[in-house]
């Protein structure tokens, strides 16, 4: 099992997981992790761990990419558009965009619950994706 | 001590085919000639700069410099993304402002490949502009069409909104003869036009151009000893950041920031951009005559519509279908036709915003005249977070 990043997210028998950073002191969060100190400016901590994200958000909106993403992008062959959702996470206060997974475009919503999964990239390392709520 | 517009210059829009410096250059002469400025006499010039092909630094000030002939004169380049012309306006006016030199020479000008934007190629996984596109297949497009699709939701715009913008554009567009796209749209068109990423179409989307645009600025003292007493003045150049946090998904990021912690701050990073320039200008939106706003899309211009404060959130089709924001309406936005008409030419687009804004506050702009131009407002939006905003008046 391959991942397309590594330290951005955990796939585990319970599920996948998003992992970011939280400041010990103020709780700010931070998706992709990042090291060294608080995004927070107004925060002067140097202490940041990191966190796993919830696995369930809302739709903030959602697209697709009716041609072929160019490269770096590895298009399938034939092409089937790649569907993207942004994703709420109420709990962290984040955004999170991420491909999405057994819904069409048709069938999202803004507003509506998706969860979080993963799947290949169409040269086989995997990646983080929305889906349907199990 | 204020800085003016003393020439403004642009070469035409295209997929022309040539190397860049040709538009810079040809830019840069009839700038200096509208100027009555000689290229001997320019004290100082600041290249617009893109990074394009793995070739940092290539579009850069010395190459404007070096082609309309070593003078000696002091120079920078600088790089914002599609900011990059209004910071190049900010740092020759600064130096201005500075008592540092009169007179400054400002160019941009870019030719671009075909197709999407992609990243600077190998293999980057340290970089999130290249990495966006590899785990996500994230074109620019695809941020559009998140923007336009959120706005449904938010607000209930309609793709008929969004192609009454591109009608109102191309309309402008075809009595500009910078502009690439001379041909006037019905909305029929732009409703069959492909789509590229929901729910935006081949038409909502703005293209990819050659082009090349440039100004002379110079103190107001420079400007009266030559006989300007009446030039358009730059009464604002606003570059912000935008503010912790920002909860806006912008290009080409992952995330938002966390507001956790902190609430999101009283302005987005658009609005934020537009209100700066206002407090420097010591103006606000009802006094704005006319817009030149950062349409990437056509339902990016709704949302910049609001942000620049021209009306309350969710109002911008109001004001689209009473023709407010048409040629001859209360307060036009994007008279010289806007990215719909002229595709992104990335360094030379800010810059050709302050041509537009100049030549309406002249008096100067042909059949897409906006009577009565007192003071015109362009905005602009680059990568990274770097925002702009230019106020001219006159
Ligand atoms: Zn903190």
């Amino acid at each position: 099992m391959t991942l397309a990043i590594e330290g951005w997210f955990v796939i585990e028998e319970g599920g996948t997981h998003l992992i970011g950073t939280r400041c010990a002191s103020c709780g700010t969060v931070a998706f992709p992790p990042r090291s060294g100190f608080c995004p927070n400016p107004g925060c002067e901590s140097e202490s940041v761990e990191a966190a796993r994200l919830s696995r369930r958000g809302r739709i903030w909106s959602y697209t697709n990419a009716c041609y072929p993403p160019p490269e770096p992008f590895v298009a399938a062959r034939p092409y089937t558009p790649v569907v993207l959702a942004a994703v709420e996470l109420a709990r962290e206060g984040i955004v999170v965009l991420g491909q999405v997974k057994g819904l069409t475009v048709e069938e999202l919503e803004v507003g509506m619950e998706v969860e979080l999964t993963h799947g290949p990239l169409a040269d086989g390392p995997l990646v983080w994706m929305w889906g349907p709520v199990s | 001590m204020s800085v003016v517009v003393l020439g403004a210059g642009m070469h035409p829009w295209g997929k022309w085919g040539r190397p860049f410096t040709e538009y810079g250059v040809a830019a840069a002469r009839e700038a200096l000639s509208d100027a009555g400025v000689g290229w001997g006499d320019v004290q100082y010039v600041v290249g617009a700069a893109t990074i394009r092909n793995g070739y940092p630094g290539f579009v850069a000030g010395a190459t404007y410099a070096r082609a309309l002939g070593w003078s000696g004169a002091r120079i920078a380049s600088c790089y914002a993304a599609c900011a990059s012309g209004a910071q190049a306006i900010d740092i020759a006016r600064t130096r201005i402002l500075a008592g540092l030199c009169d007179v400054a020479l400002v160019v941009g000008a870019d030719s671009t490949p075909k197709g999407f934007f992609k990243p600077v190629g190998g293999e980057r996984p340290d970089d999130p502009d290249w990495l966006r596109f590899r785990l996500l297949g994230a074109t620019n497009p695809a941020y559009f069409g998140l923007y336009a699709r959120r706005r449904m939701a938010l607000h209930g715009s309609t793709p008929e909104d969004f192609a009454a913008v591109k009608v109102k554009n191309a309309l402008a567009g075809s009595l500009n003869p910078m502009a690439r796209y001379r041909g006037t749209v019905t909305a029929e068109e732009v409703l069959a036009s492909p789509m590229v990423a929901e729910p935006l179409r081949l038409m909502d989307i703005c293209a990819t151009s050659d082009g090349g645009a440039a100004l002379v600025l110079a103190s107001s003292a420079y400007a009266r000893r030559r006989g300007a007493t009446d030039a358009v003045r730059l009464a604002a150049v606003s570059t912000v950041t935008p503010t912790f946090p920002s909860t806006v998904l912008e290009l080409p990021e992952f995330a938002t920031d966390s507001r956790a912690a902190v609430p999101a701050p009283e302005r987005p990073f658009r609005a934020a951009v537009a209100h700066a320039a206002y407090e420097e200008a010591g103006l606000g939106p009802r006094e704005v005559s006319f817009a030149e706003v950062y349409d990437l899309s056509t339902a990016l211009e709704l949302d910049w519509v609001e942000d620049v404060g021209l009306c309350p959130p969710g109002e911008a089709e109001k004001l689209l279908r009473a023709g407010d924001t048409a040629l001859g309406g209360r307060v036009p936005v994007n008279p010289s036709g806007g990215l719909a008409s002229f595709g992104e030419a990335i360094p030379a687009q800010a810059i050709a915003q302050v041509c537009e804004l100049t030549r309406q506050l002249q008096g100067r702009a042909g059949g897409r005249q906006v009577e009565g131009a007192r003071v015109g407002l362009a905005v602009n939006q680059g990568l990274f977070g770097h925002g702009s905003a230019v106020i001219a008046t006159r």
